[in-house]
């Protein structure tokens, strides 16, 4: 290890010399330029465009469920390819999609937010991306081997997935490799955020984003860990003979639920703390108005970071518990909404009496904050214990969790992307194509999934191909929702793709409101940023 | 450089905290037994203890219904008789065969399981053929006693109630992590 370590020195050492010279070169060309690099920019843009293709798989995958889910009857395809379906496009929304393009920001944001040069392992950052794509490749490979890909639930629940084919061993190494690639890179952002800020730049003069991140990172080297240790249990159950999770050989399927959870909970606010962290970078630029209690928000995210490591049994209330525990994880969940109360009350205020102006940025931010809010809400919801059992395993709770994720932390991405593409790119995007997008999103998004509110309500259960005739209406509403809504990305690709290619001439500072370090910087960035660190005062 | 030494300090000790969660993750196994042994819950291959000494309730009749199912091994499994009357804190035995059906040896491991749920806390095994593994030679019959008893303190509207059976095959080199299944 310690040899490792000498090299990773060494090589932040060399590049950072060579970064010195090379300065007026740029970048390498040629297809080298993104295997070899070390620069934190170009790193984020392959993790980005990287997640962009993941949502695009994953997204196809969400639609052959809603064209089988269109009318009722078995239309299109087996149920086990359903449920690969429905596996797979958690799996890979979650782990290939979200996760990546936070990275991805963390990688272009937080060096130019705190002032620095780089992000503080340059080479492993480098490892840490390309480790995603042979990783994305058993995923999807797992399609076409016997037996197909792993049907059992983007959460690996035994003992289906103990029982399946070696699709599910694929899934395992590929949750394995993604866990590493984001450890390797929350070391490197928490390395980066604490050592390598700016002189004068304190923890608490940290923009939001930066400490968002922060948090999250933490979580990470936290929990994947544990995920790690799960499925690794899982392997050896399948193939080495233990019994972790056979119950004929003195194991509980139930005890995987826990450990899974205990990793699984605080990964939802892997997922969200981040996009809360860009939601309070765009509404005060927006709103001219700095953020309303910036202290209270650091404090309500790291509380929500601790209470979100104990609350995990709420995804299992019905799996039997005695009511001691069932009442605790209730309590502890509810009280979560108290700090995230926090944050919607900071963010209103920051709107308040603002003299706020609406371009797409804001609007995804603004959106973000109702749709969000509304997945709270169903949420505390789904925390009642006699209601989640209702509610357990029904479209219900599809319904919570994609207001949570998609206009949640996809919302706040697409707002981030719109945010900073003129610091990225060196142009503005089209604003009318950035309306089209948010408007075409916030309508099909809440087309597709309000309805499902009713129809878990009515009983609906997830995972299943097929459905009673009552729900019909209902399901064809939410599966042209989707439909519009997957073609609406369409219109984000073309505005990235227009603004990467030309456009008006962004400013340093295109938004007038803007306060952070990196509107210092020349549009576009430079490829070698505050080599000289800047002054904070 | 000194951020540079700083950073691969930090990076040694989040490296030693990755790590320990890793282990951390298997911590919790015995963690979990742990838990469900001192909150009484999940342990249903434990022989239970007859502590107090609990009046039979002669006024309350319990159908109970025996089942027996067998999970991929070539095993004949059923139950003596079909279903058992009984009062509520009566002490009773029930039968079980169980005929290899092959011609090897095969280990099994029988996992109970209870309808309604809540007769899990209220049932008081004191024998059970599932507190051990069986090995059976090639062609073996077995008949296997369960004994048990059914607490008074079961809700009045329980009438009818199930205990239920699966066989699993133990293959020879499994090993055991669960720690509650103790081979002979």
């Amino acid at each position: 290890m310690a040899a490792v370590h000498d090299d990773h020195a060494h090589g932040h050492g060399h590049g950072h010399e060579h970064g010195h010279d090379d300065h007026a070169h740029g970048p390498p060309k040629g297809m080298m330029r993104w295997l070899t690099t070390t620069n934190h920019k170009d790193i984020g843009t392959m993790y980005l465009w990287f997640s962009f293709s993941m949502f695009l798989v994953g997204g196809m995958m969400a639609f052959g469920i809603r064209a089988e889910l269109f009318q009722p009857g078995m239309q299109l395809m087996t149920p086990e390819f359903f449920n690969s379906l429905t596996t797979n496009h958690g799996l890979i929304m979650v782990f290939g999609a979200i996760m990546p393009a936070f990275v991805g920001f963390a990688n272009w944001q937080v060096p130019m937010m705190i002032g620095a040069p780089d992000m503080a392992f340059a080479r492993m950052n480098n490892w840490s991306f390309w480790l995603l794509p042979p990783a994305a490749l058993l995923l999807v490979a797992a399609f076409f081997v016997p037996g197909g890909a792993g049907a059992g639930g983007w959460t690996f629940y035994p003992p289906l997935s103990v029982q399946m084919g070696m699709g599910m061993d694929m899934m395992i190494f590929a949750v394995h490799i993604l866990g590493a690639s984001s450890i390797m890179g929350s070391i490197n952002i928490i390395t980066t955020i604490l050592n390598m800020r700016a002189p004068g730049m304190t923890l608490m003069k940290m923009p939001l984003f930066v400490w968002t991140w922060l948090i999250t990172a933490y979580l990470l080297v936290l929990v994947m860990p544990v995920l790690a240790g799960t499925v690794t249990m899982l392997l050896t159950d399948r193939h080495f003979g233990t019994n972790f999770f056979n119950a004929a050989g003195g194991g509980d399927p139930i005890m995987f639920q826990h450990i899974f959870w205990f990793f699984g909970h605080p990964e939802v606010y892997i997922m969200i703390l981040p996009a809360f962290g860009i939601v309070s970078e765009i509404l005060p630029t927006f709103s001219r108005k700095p953020l309303f209690g910036y202290s209270s928000m650091v404090y309500a995210t790291a509380s929500i970071a601790i209470l979100s490591c104990i609350v995990w049994a709420h995804h299992m209330f019905t799996v039997g518990m005695p009511v001691t525990a069932q009442l605790f994880f209730m309590y502890a969940t509810m009280l979560i909404a108290v700090p995230t109360g926090v944050k919607v009350f900071n963010w209103t205020a920051t709107m308040w009496q603002g003299s706020m102006s609406f371009e797409t940025p804001m609007l995804f931010a603004i959106g973000f904050i109702f749709l969000f809010t509304i997945g709270g809400f169903s949420g505390v919801v789904c925390a009642v214990i006699p209601v989640d059992i209702q509610v357990q395993e029904t479209y219900y709770v599809i319904a919570h969790f994609h207001y949570v994720l998609v206009s949640g932390s996809l919302f706040a991405l697409f707002g981030g992307v719109y945010y900073w593409l003129p610091k990225w790119t060196g142009h503005m995007y089209d604003e009318s194509l950035g309306r089209l997008h948010f408007w075409l999103s916030m309508v099909f998004f809440n087309v597709t999934f309000f309805v499902q509110h009713f129809l878990g309500l009515a009983g609906m259960p997830r995972r299943v191909p097929d459905y009673a005739l009552q729900f019909a209406d209902f399901n064809m509403i939410s599966s042209i929702g989707a439909f519009g809504f997957g073609l609406s990305q369409l219109v984000f690709l073309a505005a990235v793709v227009k603004c990467i290619r030309g456009g008006k001439k962004a400013e340093a500072k295109p938004w007038d409101g803007a306060t952070t370090l990196e509107w210092d910087l020349p549009s576009p960035a430079p490829y070698h940023s505050w080599v000289t660190p800047p002054v904070v005062k | 450089m000194s951020v540079a030494r700083a950073n691969i300090t930090m990076m040694k000790k989040l490296l030693i905290v990755s790590v320990a969660m890793f282990g951390f993750g298997f911590a919790l196994v015995p963690l979990y037994e742990k838990i469900c042994e001192v909150a009484g819950v999940n342990n249903l291959l434990k022989a239970d203890a007859l502590t107090e000494n609990i009046k039979v309730d002669t006024s309350r009749w319990l159908t109970v219904e025996l089942d027996a199912n067998t999970r991929g091994l070539p095993w004949q499994f059923k139950p003596m008789q079909a279903s058992v009357r009984i009062h509520p804190g009566e002490l009773v035995e029930v039968m079980y065969e169980v005929r290899n059906n092959s011609d090897r040896e095969v280990a099994g491991q029988a996992i109970p399981s209870y309808s309604p749920q809540l007769l899990a806390q209220h049932l008081k095994k004191l024998e059970c053929f599932c507190f051990t593994r069986q090995v059976l030679k090639p062609n073996e019959v077995r008949q296997m006693p369960v004994q048990f008893m059914i607490e008074p303190s079961l809700p009045d509207d329980v009438r009818v109630m199930t205990i239920s059976y699966t066989f699993f095959e133990l293959s020879s080199d499994s090993v055991d992590t669960g720690g509650k299944a103790k081979p002979i």
